[in-house]
């Protein structure tokens, strides 16, 4: 399915700690823009893609909209690891003919304290989590502090990398206007003054909490044509569940610091006529820093152990080896489980990011690290 | 019967909710031993429990006592915003442990200074990966154990 499908369409709410409007209304007005976007009618929508964790139901979304008959929906599990999954799954229901618009979004307000990690938890905790909750492993962010200690025991690297990555994010946020740190620049006294969340993890470590909603619209190549937009091809997606993987906690396989993401990469790369070195911009997921430095690694743009000096001398900055997180990711433009990520590959490849990384032709988004993952690879035609 | 842990100073803590696959492991805890399971057919343990071997699919398994001597693999150390419970104890260290008899199976745990001492009876940040450490039980509830870890 090379470069059978396109993105057509792109289209957000605002970003910020509070928004008003309900999750519905948000997922209603992200589609609704990334439809106009593309030029074509709500009632033509006849695919729905979106996150087992996404709380607005596809029958709401297509009887707000009036799809005429909706005929592929379909969800992907694994909170951040979902979204190029789902814009993924929704190219491969188009290509194969079961739908021909559709039609991937997330809406989460996140900054709510209902919505916070512990709200609603219980004295008694089952599945997986009965194996790390008890002794106060409590939070996503001490999932990946226990990784990261291992990480820099093993390789070297220190909290300066992870200060590279805050920074990087940070700087490009400063140039996009709907980032939500857009007019706070930060400084490496800044990071290293922020408080302690998990050590070796500090406040600027970790991602922001957001309110907002994206959207995507994909349709065959052939109708990418027509549209308003120049399209962002889907040239390669690809998901993966590693051997003896456990979601979040992966602590228990042989290599716990050889995540997804490499056999996630193996098959993107597989199904993709260029390669790593051949990637123009990257949006690596960012709900914490050291992922990013797992993805480099994990992706194929350095050796293992190798991210952190990949990460020195602006080597991920706009004008760097690798410029990542365009606008300001998940740590300094907005968290919606990495939807904000798809958007802003799709807008390198259309040459309209205000991070701009000249002629970019190829562009890598990637969904979380450190659970069921997924990744696309976008190109200009 | 009050839960054993009602107004202690463990009150709050999160526990087990003891399910097929887990009872084999908590109930040894119960009875103050560390138990990890193996596959009764080709012999490979597996950590965290789960019906079928992914190695030769056999449903058979076995439960191994282990000597409770462990090393630790990775820590972290919590800072509040924590569930009140936890956040009372922080800063407080939680590890990763390989166990020495089988360095395959990994265990998240605590470094304390007993069974029954609190999350911070230990200073967190003199916990260091490959510390050796020892296994001792910490009671949360009348049919929950916590494995936690002792210095060596
Ligand atoms: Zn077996």
């Amino acid at each position: 399915m090379r470069d059978a499908t396109a993105i057509v369409g792109i289209g957000n709410t605002e970003y910020a700690k509070a928004l008003d409007r309900p999750e519905k209304v948000l997922a209603l007005e992200a589609i609704l823009a990334a439809l106009d976007d593309a030029g074509i009618d709500p009632a033509d929508v006849d695919g729905l893609a979106s996150y087992t964790m996404e709380g607005t139901e596809e029958i709401e979304i297509a009887r707000n909209l009036g799809c005429r008959a909706v005929t592929w929906f379909g969800q992907v599990g694994y909170g951040g690891g979902a979204g190029c999954g789902v814009v993924g799954n929704a190219a491969m229901a188009v290509a194969s003919g079961q739908c021909d618009v559709a039609v991937a979004w997330r809406s989460r307000k996140r900054g709510a304290a209902a919505s916070r990690p512990w709200a609603g938890v219980r004295d008694r905790v089952g599945g997986n989590q009965q194996w790390s909750r008890p002794w106060g492993l409590l939070r996503p962010v001490d999932e990946i502090a226990m990784l990261t200690r291992r990480y820099l025991h093993e390789y070297g690297g220190s909290r300066e990398h992870l200060c590279n990555v805050a920074m990087a994010a940070r700087g490009h946020a400063n140039r996009n206007p709907a980032a939500t740190m857009h007019a706070k620049p930060m400084t490496r006294d800044d990071y290293f003054a922020a408080r302690w969340i998990s050590e070796p993890l500090c406040l600027f470590d970790n991602c922001l909490e957001t309110d907002g909603a994206g959207a995507v619209v994909i349709v065959r190549a052939d109708r990418a044509r027509d549209c308003r937009t120049r399209p962002a091809y889907v040239h390669s997606w690809a998901q993966s569940i590693p051997l003896d993987h456990q979601t979040m906690t992966n602590f228990f396989t042989d290599d716990p610091l050889r995540g997804p993401a490499w056999d996630c990469a193996a098959k993107l790369w597989a199904g993709a006529d260029v390669g790593p070195d051949d990637v123009d911009v990257a949006q690596l997921y960012d709900a914490f820093s050291p992922l990013v430095l797992l993805s480099l690694e994990g992706y194929g743009f350095c050796g293992r152990g190798e991210a952190p000096g990949f990460t020195e001398d602006g080597g991920i900055a706009l004008g760097g080896r690798l410029p990542v997180n365009t606008s300001g990711g998940g740590m300094s433009e907005a968290y919606v489980h990495g939807f904000n990520l798809i958007i802003e590959a799709v807008r390198q490849v259309r040459g309209t990011s205000t991070a701009q990384v000249p002629d970019a032709e190829v562009s890598l988004v990637t969904s979380g690290e450190g659970v069921p993952t997924s990744a696309l690879l976008l190109v200009r035609r | 019967m009050t839960d054993a842990a009602e107004a202690g100073p463990f009150d709050g803590m999160l526990k087990p909710a003891i399910d097929d696959d887990s009872r084999p492991f908590w109930e040894a805890c119960d009875r103050g031993e560390l138990r990890i399971q193996r596959c009764a057919a080709c012999g490979v343990r597996r950590m965290p429990p789960r019906p079928l071997c992914p190695h030769c699919r056999s449903f058979e398994t076995a439960w191994d006592v282990m000597s409770g001597r462990a090393t630790v693999w990775s820590v972290l150390v919590a800072h509040p915003p924590l569930l009140p419970a936890y956040g009372d104890q922080a800063p407080y260290n939680v590890v990763v442990v390989a166990l020495d008899d089988d360095p395959s199976i990994r265990l998240v745990g605590n470094v304390v200074a007993a069974g029954d001492a609190p999350l911070d009876s230990i200073d967190p940040h003199t916990v260091e990966i490959g510390d050796a450490v020892t296994v001792a039980f910490r009671r949360l509830a009348d049919d929950v154990a916590l494995p936690v870890w002792v210095p060596a």
